[in-house]
C-alpha cells in the first residue's frame, strides 16, 4: 500500500517537473534569454594584495593611520561609521592623548542634549563615543545627495565579495562609459547624476568620484599620495573596521591548529594501541 | 572523555612495549584535558566588562556651577556619585569629632584631597546593603548628623560622609578621582 | 544492554555504590557509551559521524547561549549588538564565529551520518525508530537553523525570513492568516524576531532531548555494521569503551581540526555578504540564498514552474520540497530488500551514487541564481530524486540479486586482514 501511494507521487512529481522541463526547454530555445548590460559589462574586483591577506596576514599600522586620514579628509564628509568608536583608534596606533585629540576635532559634533537647557544640542565627540554620523537621518541624506543614500562603511569590506579589492576597485573604477556598450544597449546610457563605474553591481553609482587627483590628502609619514595609494590605504582601514579583531583571529588560529594537531596525532596513536590486538589476521 | 587505564589488562602484557603505550594513551587523555581547560578561558573571560563598558569607566565632573552647601547627584560605573560643596560651618561640624570614637574613624582630610577640602565625593551607595542615601538632592532628609541619611534600614552618615548611627558598616566610599583642574575632576 | 555477554557494571569503590544504589546514572552511561555496550568490530570511519554530532550539538548549545547573553532581540539593536559582541566583548568574534561555522559543521556532519544511514541500510528493520527520530532531530535543526539565521537582522536574515514565511502563504485559503500568524505582523518584525530568539533558544533542547531517544532506541537493536549481518555473538563486538571512544577521540580531533581551520581562516566564507547590511525593509538584495545547507531543497522549491491544472506552481513547489524531506519517513518501507548493506547490492550501489550526485547538482543550482539553465537542470535533478526513492527503489529492492554475505562479522574481518595483513584502518566496508 505504501509502495503503490509513493508510487503514484513519485510518477506524479517527476513526471510534472519533466513537464515544466519541456515547457522551459522550449521557451529557452524559442526566445533565450535576453542577455543584459550588467551580465556583459560588470568586472569582478581587480587583483590586489594587502598586508593582512593570508593566515599569517598582519595590518601595516602605518597604512591604517593612512586609511584613517583619508576616509576623515574625502570619505567622512558623508558617509558614516557607526559601529567603530574614537578608542577603537587604539587598534591602529594612536596614543589615549591623540584619540582624546582627534575626538575634540573632529568635524561633525555628536548629537546630545544641553545639559543645562535639555534642548538637543551637539557637543565635541569623547573617545567613547562612536564616530558621529554625517546626517541626522536617512531623509536628510537623501536631500543632501540626490535622492541616494551614502551606506554605512564599518563593514563595507565585509558586506561584499572580496571587500577590501572591491573598495580598491570601485574608487579607482571611475569611467567614461565604454563606446560597445551604448552601441550593443542603446537604453543603458548613464542617467544624469550617476557615474558609471564597471565595479558596480549596476554600473551607475551615485557616488562622484571621491579621489580624483594626486596629493588630494597629505600624507604625515611622507608616502606619496597617489590616487591608487589613497585607494588602498582607504581600503586597508576599511578592512580594519569591518574586522578589527583580524590578527586576534589569525594568530589564535595558528596556536589552537598546532595544538590540535599534536592532540590529534596522540590520539591516533593511542587509537592504534587499543585496536592493535584486535586487528591481526587470527 | 573517560580515562583508559584498564587497557593495559586487554593488551597483550609484558616489555616496555606494555609501558610505551601507556604513555601515548595519558598523553592523549591528558592533552585533551588540556585542550578542555583552555577552551574554558574564553568561556569564562566573555562575561567580564566589554570594550565598551570600560570604555565609560571614567566619568568627568564638572563643580562650576555647585554652590556651597548644595550637593549633586551624577553617575560613575553606572552608579550614583555624591558631589558635594561643604560650608565652612560643615566643615567645623565634621573637624569637631574625634575620628577614635568613629565606627570606621578617618578624618575629613583622609577622605578628600589636600587643599580642596570642602569638596566631598564620595559614591551614593549605602556600605550596609546597598541603598542610595537621601541627602544630595535639595530638601531632602540628611539625618540627625546633617550629612546622608539611608531610608532603607535608617543610617545616618554625617557631613564627612562617615556612618554615625544605624546598621551601615563604613563610611561611604571615595572613589578614586583626581582634579583636572579648579573646577573640574576626573573620577576613575 | 541487549547482548548477554556484554560486561556488567560493578562499582568498587563503596561511594559508587551508594551512588548505584541511589540513582544508577554511572551505570547508565557505562551501558550506553562505556563498557557495557558491546559494537559490531568491523565498523568503518563513517560511524563516527554520531558521535560527531553530539559534540557538534554540545559547541552549539554552549555558544549559542553565550551570544545570547550579548544579544538584543529588537529590530532596532539586533544588528549592533551582535557587531558589539563581534568587537567589544572578551573573545566575543570566537564565540560568534564559533556558533556560526559550527551551525555548517553540524549540518556537513549530519548530511555524512545521513549518507551512512542511507548507503548501509541503516534505516532497516529493526532499527526503523532510529532512523524516524533520526529525522525528527534533522527537521528540528532546520527549523533551529532557520530562526537562527534571522536573529543578526541582516538583509539575508530578514529576506530569508519573509520569502521562507511566505511559502505558507501559498496553502489556499488559510495561508496568509498562518503567514501573519507566524510573523505576529504583515512582514517580520520585531514580534517575529522576538519570538524566533525564544524559539531558537528553545529547539536545540528538544532535539538533545531526541537524540537521547535517538541513541535509546538505537540500543535497543544495538549498532549496524558495514555489512549488515547481524552480531551472532561476543567474537562479533568490542565493548564501546576502550575500543570506540579511542576511536572516536581521533575522529573528534580530526573534526576539530577541519572546524578550526574554517573558524580562524574563512568565518564569513560559508555566509554571506549581504548578511553584513542592516536589514532593509524597501530594499531586496540581488538574489536571496538561503545557507548552503538548504540548497538542495531551495532547488526543488524552485523547481516547479508550470501550474498543474487549478493547482498553483508556488504550492507545488512548497509540497514538493516538504515531500522531499517527509518522504524519507516512509524510507523503511520503500525499500524492501532484506540485504542492508549497499556494499553486497550491485544494482542499488549504482543508483545510490547517481542520488549523492543528483543531490549535490541540486544544491548547486539552489544557491545559483533562479535563471536558466539552473532551474531547467534542477528540474531534471528534483524529478530524478522523487523519481529515486519513490519509484526506483522499491523496483531494485524488489528485482535486485545481491552478492554472496559473508557468514558473519568476524569471516569478514578476518577475510579483509587474512590477504592484507594490519592495516592501520579500521576495517572500511569495500
Amino acid at each position: 500500500m505504501v509502495r503503490i501511494g509513493a508510487f503514484l507521487v513519485g510518477l506524479f512529481f517527476a513526471g510534472w517537473l519533466l513537464v515544466s522541463f519541456l515547457v522551459g526547454a522550449v521557451a529557452y530555445v524559442t526566445e533565450p534569454p535576453a542577455v543584459t548590460v550588467e551580465h556583459e559589462f560588470h568586472r569582478n574586483p581587480k587583483e590586489v594584495s594587502f598586508s593582512f591577506d593570508g593566515p599569517f596576514g598582519k595590518f601595516d599600522q602605518a597604512q591604517l593611520q593612512r586609511g584613517f586620514q583619508v576616509f576623515k579628509e574625502v570619505c567622512s564628509a558623508c558617509h558614516s561609521l557607526k559601529f567603530v568608536a574614537f578608542r577603537d583608534l587604539k587598534g591602529i596606533g594612536y596614543n589615549d592623548a591623540e584619540i582624546k585629540a582627534i575626538a575634540k576635532n573632529w568635524a561633525i559634533k555628536t548629537p546630545d542634549i544641553d545639559p543645562k537647557t535639555g534642548e538637543m544640542s551637539t557637543r565635541a565627540p569623547v573617545p567613547s563615543d562612536y564616530f558621529p554620523k554625517p546626517f541626522a537621518n536617512n531623509v536628510a541624506a537623501m536631500a543632501a545627495n540626490n535622492n541616494a543614500i551614502p551606506p554605512d562603511l564599518s563593514l563595507m569590506t565585509k558586506a561584499r565579495h572580496h571587500g577590501s579589492a572591491y573598495v580598491y576597485s570601485l574608487i579607482t573604477g571611475f569611467q567614461p562609459q565604454p563606446a560597445e556598450l551604448l552601441k550593443e544597449f542603446p537604453d543603458a546610457k548613464t542617467p544624469q547624476g550617476l557615474h558609471y563605474n564597471p565595479y558596480f553591481a549596476n554600473l551607475n553609482l551615485a557616488m562622484a568620484p571621491p579621489l580624483t587627483a594626486d596629493g588630494q590628502v597629505t600624507y604625515g609619514d611622507g608616502t606619496k599620495a597617489t590616487v591608487d595609494q589613497m585607494a588602498q590605504d582607504v581600503a586597508a582601514f576599511l578592512t580594519w573596521t569591518a574586522e578589527p579583531k583580524l590578527e586576534n583571529r589569525c594568530r589564535a588560529g595558528l596556536a589552537t591548529i598546532f595544538f590540535l594537531l599534536i592532540a590529534t596525532g596522540l590520539a591516533y596513536m593511542a587509537y592504534q594501541n587499543i585496536w592493535a590486538d584486535k586487528k591481526k589476521a587470527a | 572523555m573517560t580515562t583508559v587505564e584498564h587497557v593495559e589488562s586487554e593488551g597483550p602484557s609484558g616489555g616496555d612495549g606494555v609501558r610505551r603505550r601507556d604513555f601515548i594513551n595519558i598523553a592523549a587523555v591528558s592533552f585533551a584535558g588540556v585542550g578542555a581547560v583552555a577552551v574554558v578561558v574564553p568561556l569564562i573571560d566573555q562575561m567580564n566588562p566589554s570594550a565598551d563598558v570600560l570604555a565609560l569607566a571614567s566619568t568627568e565632573v564638572d563643580l562650576s556651577a555647585i554652590q556651597p552647601g548644595q550637593a549633586i547627584k551624577t553617575t560613575f560605573r553606572s552608579q550614583p556619585l555624591f558631589v558635594r560643596h561643604l560650608t565652612d560651618k560643615e566643615i567645623a561640624e565634621a573637624d569637631k569629632v574625634d575620628p577614635s570614637t568613629l565606627r570606621d574613624p578617618q578624618t575629613l582630610e583622609q577622605r578628600t584631597v589636600d587643599g580642596k577640602k570642602q569638596w566631598l565625593i564620595t559614591m551614593g551607595v549605602c556600605t550596609h546593603l546597598g541603598c542610595v542615601p537621601l541627602g544630595a538632592g535639595e530638601g531632602e532628609n540628611r539625618g540627625e548628623f546633617g550629612g546622608y541619611f539611608c531610608p532603607c534600614h535608617g543610617s545616618s552618615y554625617d557631613t564627612a560622609a562617615r556612618i554615625r548611627k544605624g546598621p551601615a558598616p563604613k563610611n561611604l566610599e571615595v572613589p578614586k578621582y583626581s582634579f583636572t583642574s579648579d573646577t573640574a575632576i576626573l573620577v576613575g | 544492554m541487549s547482548f548477554p555477554w556484554a560486561e556488567q557494571y560493578t562499582p568498587k569503590h563503596p561511594a559508587m555504590q551508594w551512588i548505584d544504589e541511589k540513582l544508577p546514572l554511572p551505570r547508565l552511561v557505562y551501558n550506553a557509551i562505556g563498557a557495557g555496550y558491546p559494537v559490531p568490530r568491523n565498523l568503518n570511519y563513517f560511524w563516527n559521524f554520531g558521535v560527531l554530532a553530539g559534540l557538534a550539538l554540545v559547541i552549539q548549545i554552549v555558544t549559542g547561549v553565550i551570544m545570547a547573553m550579548h544579544y538584543g532581540a529588537n529590530t532596532q539593536v539586533a544588528f549592533a549588538t551582535v557587531e558589539q559582541t563581534m568587537r567589544d566583548v572578551n573573545a566575543g568574534w570566537l564565540m560568534r564565529y564559533a556558533h556560526a561555522t559550527g551551525a555548517s559543521f553540524f549540518f556537513i556532519v549530519v548530511y555524512l551520518h545521513i549518507f551512512r544511514g542511507l548507503y548501509f541500510g541503516s534505516y532497516k528493520a529493526p532499527r526503523e525508530m532510529v532512523w524516524l527520530l533520526g529525522l525528527v532531530i534533522f527537521l528540528l535543526m532546520m527549523a533551529t537553523a532557520f530562526m537562527g539565521y534571522v536573529l543578526p537582522w541582516g538583509q539575508m536574515s530578514y529576506w530569508g525570513a519573509k520569502v521562507i514565511t511566505g511559502l505558507f502563504g501559498a496553502i489556499p485559503v488559510v495561508g496568509n492568516p498562518i503567514q501573519t500568524w507566524l510573523l505576529g505582523g504583515f512582514a517580520p518584525g520585531n514580534a517575529s524576531l522576538n519570538r524566533f530568539f525564544s524559539l531558537h533558544f528553545l529547539l536545540p533542547f528538544v532535539i538533545a532531548a531526541v537524540v537521547i531517544l535517538h541513541i535509546w532506541a538505537l540500543h535497543i537493536p544495538g549498532s549496524s555494521n558495514p555489512t549488515g549481518v547481524e552480531v551472532k555473538g561476543p567474537q562479533d563486538t568490542v565493548p564501546f569503551h576502550p575500543y570506540y571512544t579511542a576511536k572516536d577521540g581521533f575522529g573528534a580531533g580530526v573534526f576539530l581540526i577541519l572546524f578550526a581551520i574554517m573558524l580562524f581562516y574563512a568565518p564569513n566564507y560559508l555566509g554571506h555578504p549581504d548578511n553584513y547590511i542592516e536589514a532593509n525593509p524597501l530594499s531586496t538584495p540581488a538574489h536571496i540564498v538561503p545557507e548552503w545547507y538548504f540548497w538542495p531543497f531551495y532547488a526543488i522549491l524552485r523547481a516547479f514552474t508550470v501550474d498543474f491544472f487549478f493547482v498553483p506552481a508556488k504550492l507545488l513547489g512548497v509540497l514538493a520540497m516538504f515531500s522531499s524531506i517527509l518522504l524519507l519517513f516512509f524510507l523503511p518501507w520503500l525499500d524492501t530488500s532484506a540485504v542492508r548493506s549497499g556494499s553486497y547490492r550491485p544494482t542499488f550501489k549504482k543508483f545510490f551514487w547517481i542520488l549523492i550526485l543528483d543531490v549535490l547538482v541540486l544544491g548547486y543550482c539552489g544557491g545559483a541564481p533562479a535563471a536558466e539553465p539552473y532551474v531547467m537542470i534542477s528540474q531534471v535533478a528534483a524529478a530524478y530524486y522523487f523519481a529515486h526513492f519513490l519509484i526506483i527503489l522499491p523496483l531494485i529492492s524488489r528485482f535486485e540479486k545481491p552478492l554472496p554475505l559473508p557468514n558473519s562479522i568476524t569471516e569478514a574481518v578476518l577475510a579483509k586482514y587474512g590477504k592484507t595483513g594490519g592495516e592501520p584502518v579500521a576495517v572500511p566496508a569495500e
